[in-house]
C-alpha cells in the first residue's frame, strides 16, 4: 500500500447472495488527482463507489482512506469522505442553508465554522442566489448542485461523485464539470460515469471495470501518447482499385467508402505512410487525405467491454 | 450529536402537515372526552360526596383519558414512525447519514429521540387539559405525574416498535400497518390467559401484555417492574433496528 495515496483499495469483492457484483478491485487515488471510472450499465461503479462510502460492507478486500482502515475505524475513515449517490440524498423540505449547515453538522465541523462552510460551499457551487428557497421547489440542476455542495461542505480529503451529470442540460453539465475540474486541484475525486467525453475533458486517469473487475486503468496522457496508430484514413481524386492498396506491404484489410474514401488496416508497430505517398505520387492518384488513426478511449472501451461480454457467451455456449 | 439528528426529525415532521393535523386531530378528541367525563364528574358529584371513602377528580376524569389517550397513540404513533427509516431509504438520503462519520446507534437512537420529543410534547398537550382543573380544585398531583410517566413510557415503547418496522421496509405504509399490528397484539395478549383459565399462561401473557403495565400506573401505583418492562422493551427494539440497519450494510 503506498502510504501518500488517498485511497487504497486492496482485493474489493461484493457479492450479492450468489451474484458477484464486484470481484477483487484493486486501485490506489493520490491527491490531486480526477480518477474517471467507466463502465457499462450493471457493471458494478455504484457498488464499488458504495464500499468506498461505507455504505455497504465489501465481502472480501480492505479499503484505507488517508492511511485509514474503513472497516476497523469507520468514524474517522468516513470524516476524510464526501459522497454524492446517484440521486442526492436531499431533505426536500429543507431550505438549502438549513439543509447544508444539518450536513456541516453531522459532519462534525466545530460550531464556528459551520456557517463560513457553508457560505463556501454555496460559493463553489454557485447557489449564493438561493440559499433560502426550499430544495424541493429548486429545478433537478440546482437540486444536484446541492448535492454536490453537501459531498464538499467539509472540505474532505476524497470527493467520491457518481454519475453527477446524469439529467443536466447542457450548460449545467458544463457548469458542473468546471466545479469538478477545480476540486480536482485541491482534493482527490472519484468520479463515475458512463459518458466518455465527459472522462476525457475531467479526468487525469481512467479506470474501466465491467462486469464487476477491473479491465483497464491508465493515466489519460498515457493513453493518448503511447498509443501509435493502427488504422490509416485515406482520400484520393482518382481513386486506385482496392487491389493496389491491397498489394501495398504491411497493410492487412482496407475498407473502401465513398469518394474515394479507404481506411487501411495494419499492425500497429508498421508506419505505412510513405508507402502510401510514394504510390500516390507514382500513380497520380491526387492524395487529399491522410490521417493516421490511433484508438480513442472510446475504441478501447468497446474493445475491452464488448470484448468481454463475447468472450462471456462463448463460455456460456 | 444525536441531538442535532434528533432536532432533524422534529423538524421534518414539523415541516410537513402530518405531525400539525395528528396533534389537532387528538387534542380535539381528547378534549371532547374530557369535556363529557367532567361533565359526568360534576351530574354525580353530589352521590359521590355520600361515599365513605370518596375517589377524587384524578381517579374519575384524569384516569379515564389518560386510558383513551393510550387506545388513540396507538393508532397514532405507527403514522409518526412509519417514515422514520422507510422513507429515507426510499428517498435514499439514507446514504447521507450512512457516508457521514456517525455510528449506527448515534443514527438509530437520534432518530428515536426525534420522535420523543414529539410524543413528550403531544403528552405534555394533553396533560394541559387535567391540569386546568387546578383552577377549580385540588387534584392528587403524585398520581396525576405517575400517569404521565406511564403515558410517555407507554408511547415511546410504541415508538421503539414504529422505529423497528420502519427499518424493516421501504415503504412507510407497510411500517406503519405492521406497527399497528403489532401493538394491536400487544395490547390484547391477555385475552387469551383470561379465557384459557390457566393461571401460569394467564400471568406470562399479562406480564407480556404492554397494556396491563399501564393499568397499574395509571391507577397511580409505581411498581419497578413495570418500569423495568418498558426499558427493557424499548432497548430491544432499539437494538433491534440498528442491527437491522448494520446488517443490511453486510453481504445478504
Amino acid at each position: 500500500m503506498n502510504n501518500s495515496s488517498l485511497i487504497s483499495v486492496q482485493h474489493l469483492s461484493r457479492y450479492y447472495g450468489k451474484l458477484a457484483a464486484v470481484t477483487d478491485i484493486s486501485f490506489d487515488l493520490s491527491p490531486g488527482e480526477v480518477l474517471g471510472f467507466l463502465g457499462p450499465n450493471g457493471a458494478g461503479k455504484t457498488t464499488t463507489m458504495n464500499m468506498i462510502c461505507g455504505n455497504l460492507a465489501p465481502s472480501h478486500g480492505s479499503i484505507h482512506i488517508c492511511g485509514i482502515d474503513l472497516m476497523e475505524n469507520a468514524k474517522q475513515a468516513k470524516a476524510h469522505i464526501g459522497y454524492l449517490p446517484e440521486t442526492p440524498p436531499l431533505y426536500r423540505e429543507f431550505s438549502v442553508d438549513e439543509y447544508l449547515t444539518y450536513c456541516a453538522k453531522i459532519n462534525r465541523l466545530p460550531r464556528e465554522k459551520i456557517t463560513s462552510a457553508v457560505d463556501l460551499a454555496k460559493q463553489r457551487c454557485g447557489l449564493e442566489q438561493v440559499g433560502r428557497r426550499l430544495i424541493n421547489n429548486l429545478s433537478k440542476g440546482y437540486q444536484q448542485r446541492v448535492g454536490l455542495a453537501q459531498a464538499i461542505i467539509h472540505s474532505p480529503s476524497v470527493i467520491v461523485l457518481d454519475e453527477p451529470t446524469v439529467g443536466l442540460d447542457p450548460i449545467q453539465i458544463r457548469e458542473i464539470r468546471q466545479v469538478i475540474k477545480a476540486l480536482g486541484k485541491e482534493h482527490g475525486v472519484i468520479l463515475s460515469t458512463h459518458i466518455l467525453p465527459e472522462v476525457l475533458i475531467t479526468c487525469d486517469h481512467v479506470q474501466i471495470i465491467a462486469q464487476g473487475t477491473l479491465v483497464f486503468n491508465d493515466r489519460l496522457e498515457n493513453l493518448q501518447q503511447n498509443n501509435p496508430a493502427e488504422a490509416t484514413r485515406i482520400q484520393f481524386k482518382r481513386p486506385p482499385d482496392i487491389q493496389t492498396l491491397q498489394n501495398i506491404s504491411g497493410v492487412n484489410n482496407v475498407e473502401s467508402f465513398d469518394g474515394g474514401r479507404f481506411k487501411l488496416h495494419h499492425n500497429i508497430d508498421t508506419d505505412i505512410s510513405d508507402s502510401i505517398i510514394s504510390l500516390a505520387i507514382e500513380e497520380d492518384l491526387g492524395l487529399t487525405e491522410l490521417t493516421p488513426e490511433s484508438k480513442t478511449l472510446e475504441q478501447i472501451f468497446v474493445d475491452i467491454t464488448s470484448g468481454d461480454q463475447s468472450s462471456d457467451t462463448e463460455n456460456a455456449a | 450529536m444525536v441531538f442535532t439528528l434528533a432536532l432533524r426529525e422534529l423538524r421534518s415532521l414539523f415541516l410537513s402537515p402530518l405531525a400539525w393535523t395528528i396533534l389537532a386531530v387528538t387534542q380535539f378528541i381528547l378534549a371532547y372526552l374530557f369535556l363529557t367525563q367532567l361533565n359526568e364528574y360534576i351530574l354525580l358529584q353530589p352521590q359521590i360526596k355520600m361515599l365513605a371513602n370518596p375517589p377524587g377528580a384524578t381517579q374519575l376524569i384524569v384516569s379515564p383519558l389518560y386510558g383513551s389517550a393510550a387506545f388513540i397513540m396507538m393508532m397514532i404513533v405507527p403514522l409518526l414512525t412509519m417514515r422514520l427509516i422507510s422513507e429515507e431509504r426510499n428517498n435514499k438520503s439514507l446514504s447521507l447519514l450512512l457516508s457521514a462519520p456517525l455510528s449506527m446507534s448515534e443514527i438509530v437512537i437520534g432518530k428515536f429521540l426525534g420522535v420523543t420529543g414529539f410524543l413528550v410534547i403531544m403528552t405534555f398537550l394533553i396533560s394541559l387539559m387535567p391540569l386546568s382543573l387546578l383552577l377549580a380544585g385540588p387534584l392528587d398531583l403524585g398520581h396525576f405525574s405517575i400517569m404521565a410517566l406511564g403515558l410517555l413510557l407507554l408511547l415511546f415503547s410504541f415508538a421503539a416498535v414504529g422505529l423497528y418496522m420502519s427499518s424493516l421496509t421501504t415503504q412507510p405504509i407497510v411500517a406503519a400497518v405492521s406497527t399497528f399490528g403489532v401493538l394491536l397484539l400487544l395490547w390484547i395478549i391477555d385475552w387469551a390467559g383470561n379465557k384459557a383459565g390457566d393461571e401460569n399462561t394467564s400471568a406470562v401473557l399479562s406480564s407480556l401484555s404492554i397494556l396491563r403495565h399501564f393499568e397499574a400506573m395509571s391507577r397511580g401505583i409505581f411498581n419497578s417492574s413495570d418500569f423495568i418492562y418498558y426499558l427493557l422493551f424499548i432497548t430491544t427494539f432499539i437494538v433491534l433496528s440498528i442491527r437491522r440497519l448494520d446488517s443490511e450494510r453486510l453481504a445478504r
